[in-house]
């Protein structure tokens, strides 16, 4: 483990040889998942890493060791804990901690906002922690974000989960033996898991409705083919890419939403998160209690305390008058291929990004702000929370000046201030032509209306002719030789008729070689031959 | 004036109107020029008329002795110009203008103001003086400006000087304080027309117009090419208020407004505000942006011409590079092969690609590109995903991914063209220097970028020859 904190920009030192990635088997109850798949194993040895894997780690996910053997990888009877780079998917238990050598870097989903003792246990051991779940959401951390990753399968799991339990189509039909309606599908919150839900029921044919407290997913719902209900208040919009604790305003008329919709709909799934804190409670007991029996709800927070009132993590319950709900929180698991080899994808991202020579040596520099993000302990130091990161491209303020200019959506200017430099623009060109000599005012009206027709002439002109249309118009502002052609035309002191010829030469090169480059350059632009 | 001419006057203004309204599209571009040619011919036959009539036989001489030598060199400039040279000599006709508005703004004042024209001071009495005291001041401080300004672009664009941005300290202050300072001598010019006042503000706006345009990064040439396209069109509506001549005024207002609309949607192609880009310092100021690591991969001519056989839709995105390398011509010859070989091959042009807006489209139609398949930025962004190979050729910060992607990056929210959504992407480039904005472009270290080095003609005109050759064999 090379630590470039001090000197990130120096080029990597020639390490003596590549480091060893260990993949360790999940020891936790029910997980099924891998952390490197055969195909990421095969990616992470390009990098120059010496990979092991524990015997049978992707059995549950329908890897065989041999498939790892093919891979390059080697098999390993145990767990490998003094590797260099220990790669897993759930947090080691605390006696596991124990194993890791020090100096060794652990890459895992760690959770870092809700175990704390784990992290300090970490630090402790003098571990370079590297939690996937603390993954910065910025665009270039896309690659590495296994939160999204995972909540893109759960979303779609949650749906089958609801399939299975429900019973009954989704898709409406009309048969010989009758008209079956279409399931109704409430999914709250449009994150990832959300949206990957909508686009799953609604692939079944369930008709799909979603809320959510950011207005701006309205469009992303509506692109998989759910309806956005929308509510009604004010909101702040979101600069860190999750919703925020919504007001109580909103939170009033959200509740009247899910009452009325709860009644009405078959399937509620449900996917609110807030960073830091206790699931959002959505569905009420009196909301679970007015939906039909047979109904289903999927409370995909269930793990963070539920939205659900009455879920409970890990478990389906079924109410006395026959709603079920599910509160499964390991939904990902539950696909366990697929989620291995997208956690393995992320994986090999920020081994990719941490490894910058291709060398096999992983390299820590924390002034990258997704490192930085995700590192929880180094050193024998806890590196969490990280500094904030905000994912709008607001520029830092020392560079303002030279930085694009951002809009700003909560400065929402009043009418009158919109309004006011037209006026008093307005006032300026009426009091300056008002109180003008006449002849003046004849010429500032002209001045104004040319003006006006300038722009609308100019508005849509075809971009392949902008550099034809200036030299037009330099040729067109060579018209000064009028002026100088009058002061001739005065008559006045050699003086003036001296510098009155010059303007003249000078306005005459323009004109002239302003329509002729013109021409010169029109003549050239041609249509493909044969079409029209 | 007699009204003749008024009416003559109103009649070239409106073809002027019409000959721009005739160049916003390809099929009327052509007889918008003959509109054009024919209302300055009116417009300067008028006049000729108006000033036989009272000028001295040296001045009718003077008069077409200047006519002809400026037509002579102007139709030779327009001969023999280099269609990449053209920038330069926008700029320089900006110059022009400029340089003749001083010139007519000087007259005005020795004519009126001097009294060389015997009895004309006292044709012109109180306020209409005073008004024409501030209108030669205004007329001859715009001028000055423009003259210099496009002197500087002038030699920016021909590299006759670095392009990089000159940065006094507290410039905004210069500018402002320029503008303060002309402010106050305008005012006191009014009240005393003195000639060295004149002559202060003449010098003040040259060392404005210089500073303006030399604190601007190449990067930016575009936009400051047409801003002053627009200033050259104020400098004439000046000219017109201080003549009392509404023919100027019009065509200065149209030219003016005009290249201020230019610059606006060169402006919102980079995603910068006006201001900022007159503020300038672009490229030089230190940023959070992202380090940018990786290592590129190599590619000869031989596996370009390969991919481009294999190809089913090609997209060349060509910059201001391909026009310095002179390329556009084996470019054209390469999309001639392609689409014989029935490969889609398109262009996608950046908005502020080149020194000039508009200047790759001109670059193409001279190397015989048919114009309907040169698309602009827009027109072409969405396809770029299901494209297979993108030839980037002397393009660099228009197809930089971190504009898109890395909001600490100087460049952050530019719309650029997202080739790298392609299959592959092949980046012709001198070296891995970095473009006019200075930024690193980490499009060069993409899984599906491979470098071609070199000089960007030589390069496709080896490819030509490999393609040839794989068609011969296969």
């Amino acid at each position: 483990m090379r630590d470039t904190t001090e000197d990130a920009e120096s080029p990597p030192a020639p390490g003596p040889e590549p480091m060893r990635i260990a993949v360790v088997a999940e020891s936790t109850k029910s997980e099924t998942r891998v952390a490197l798949t055969p195909e990421t194993v095969r990616k992470v040895a390009d990098l120059g890493y010496h990979v092991t894997v524990q015997s049978g780690a992707g059995e549950l996910a329908g890897f065989a060791d041999s498939a790892y053997a093919e891979a390059g990888a080697d098999v390993a009877e145990g767990p490998v804990w003094d590797a260099d780079v220990v790669v897993m998917i759930n947090a080691p238990q605390a006696e596991e901690i124990a194993n890791l050598r020090e100096g060794s870097a652990l890459v895992a989903m760690l959770a870092p906002r809700f175990e704390a003792e784990r992290v300090t246990a970490l630090a402790g051991q003098g571990v370079t922690a590297l939690s996937m779940d603390a993954v910065p959401r910025i665009s270039r951390a896309q690659s590495m974000d296994v939160l999204s990753s995972m909540a893109n399968i759960a979303g779609y799991r949650a749906v089958i989960e609801a399939a299975h339990a429900f019973g009954r189509f989704f898709t409406g039909q009309v048969t010989a033996a009758g008209k079956v309606p279409p399931a109704k599908v409430l999914v709250a919150g449009a994150g990832v898991a959300g949206l990957a839900a909508i686009a799953a029921a609604n692939s079944l044919g369930a008709v799909v409705r979603a809320t959510d407290p950011r207005a701006e997913v309205a469009d992303q719902v509506r692109s998989l083919g759910g309806e956005y209900l929308a509510v009604e208040v004010e909101q702040e919009a979101s600069t860190d890419g999750y919703a925020k604790a919504t007001s109580e305003d909103y939170d009033r008329r959200a509740a009247e939403i899910y009452s009325e919709q709860a009644a009405d709909v078959d399937i509620i799934i449900t996917t609110a998160l807030i960073p830091g804190r206790p699931a959002p409670k959505l569905i009420t007991a009196a909301d679970v209690a007015s939906m039909r029996p047979g109904s289903v709800l999927v409370d995909m927070a269930a793990a963070q305390g539920g939205n659900v009132e009455g879920s409970v993590a890990g478990e389906v319950v079924t109410t006395d008058h026959g709603v079920t709900i599910i509160g499964y929180t390991d939904l990902p698991a539950r696909l366990p291929a697929q989620a291995s080899q997208l956690y393995g994808t992320n994986v090999l991202n920020l081994l990719k990004l941490m490894t910058p020579g291709k060398d096999g040596r992983l390299t820590l520099d924390l002034e990258d702000t997704v490192v930085r993000g995700l590192t929880v302990a180094h050193g024998g130091e806890v590196l969490w929370p990280p500094p904030a990161v905000s994912v709008s491209a607001a520029p830092a303020a020392a560079q303002a000046a030279a930085a694009p200019v951002e809009k700003k959506p909560e400065k929402v200017r009043s009418p009158l201030a919109k309004a006011l430099p037209p006026i008093i623009g307005a006032l300026a060109l009426f009091l300056v032509t008002a109180f003008a000599p006449a002849e003046l005012a004849g010429h500032l009206t002209v001045f104004v209306l040319a003006i006006v027709i300038g722009f609308y002439v100019i508005g849509n002109v075809h971009h392949a002719l902008h550099t034809p249309l200036m030299s037009v118009t330099n040729a067109i502002s060579g018209i000064i030789v009028v002026g100088a052609i009058l002061q001739i035309g005065t008559g006045g002191g050699g003086l003036v008729l001296g510098l009155a010829a010059a303007a003249t030469l000078l306005a005459a090169i323009n004109i002239v070689g302003g329509f002729a480059v013109t021409r010169r350059m029109l003549s050239m632009f041609s249509r493909s031959p044969g079409r029209s | 004036m007699q009204t003749w001419t008024t009416a003559a006057y109103l009649i070239a203004a409106l073809l002027f109107v019409v000959s721009l309204a005739g160049l916003s599209r390809h099929e009327t571009s052509r007889s918008g020029v003959v509109f054009g040619i024919a209302g300055m011919t009116i417009a300067l036959v008028a006049t000729a008329i108006v000033a036989f009539g009272s000028a001295s036989g040296l001045g009718i001489a003077l008069l077409l002795v200047a006519l002809v030598i400026g037509a002579a060199i102007g139709l030779w400039r327009a001969r023999v110009v280099e269609m990449t040279g053209m920038p330069e000599l926008i700029a320089l006709m900006h110059s022009f203008v400029g340089l003749a508005a001083v010139l007519v703004g000087w007259n005005g004042y020795l004519e009126v103001e001097g009294g060389a024209e015997s009895g004309a001071g006292e044709q012109l009495t109180g306020s209409l003086l005073g008004i024409h005291h501030a209108e030669v001041a205004i007329g001859v401080f715009i001028g000055a400006v423009t003259f210099t300004g496009s002197i500087i672009a002038y030699l920016k664009l021909s590299a006759k000087i670095k392009s990089a941005p000159l940065m006094l300290p507290g410039k905004n202050v210069l500018n402002l304080g320029a503008l303060v300072v002309f402010a106050a001598f305008t005012v006191w010019f009014v009240i005393t027309p003195a000639l060295w006042i004149l002559a202060v503000l003449t010098v003040l706006a040259l060392l404005l117009g210089l500073h303006l345009v030399a604190s601007i990064g190449g990067g930016d040439m575009p936009v400051v090419v047409s801003m002053l396209n627009s200033y050259s069109g104020w400098a004439a509506a000046a000219s017109g208020f201080l003549l009392g001549n509404d023919l100027l005024i019009i065509t200065g207002a149209l030219v003016g407004s005009s290249g201020a609309y230019l610059s606006y949607i060169m402006c919102k192609a980079m995603n910068r505000s006006f201001v900022s880009v007159i503020a300038g310092g672009f490229g030089a100021t230190s940023s959070t942006a992202a380090a940018v690591e990786g290592e590129h991969r190599e590619v000869n001519a031989a596996g370009v011409a390969e991919l481009l056989a294999d190809a089913r839709s090609v997209v060349i995105t060509p910059g201001y590079g391909m026009a310095v390398a002179q390329a556009q011509y084996p470019v054209a010859e390469l999309t001639r092969k392609l689409r014989d070989a029935g490969v889609e091959v398109r262009f996608g042009v950046h908005p502020v690609a080149g020194r000039l807006p508009g200047h790759m489209n001109v670059l193409l139609a001279e190397a015989q590109v048919p114009y309907d398949i040169v698309l602009e930025m827009d027109e072409i962004n969405d396809d770029l995903a299901g494209t297979d190979v993108v030839l980037v050729i002397g393009a660099n910060d228009t197809v930089n991914p971190s504009a898109a992607e890395d909001p600490g990056s100087p460049i952050a929210g530019m719309p650029v063209l997202k080739v790298w959504e392609a299959k592959d992407v092949i980046v012709f480039k001198r070296s891995m220097a970095t473009g006019y904005a200075g930024v690193q472009n980490p499009l060069f270290f993409r899984e599906n970028t491979q470098m071609l080095f070199g000089d960007a003609k030589e390069r496709v005109q080896d490819i030509l020859t490999e393609l040839a050759a794989l068609v011969r064999t296969g």
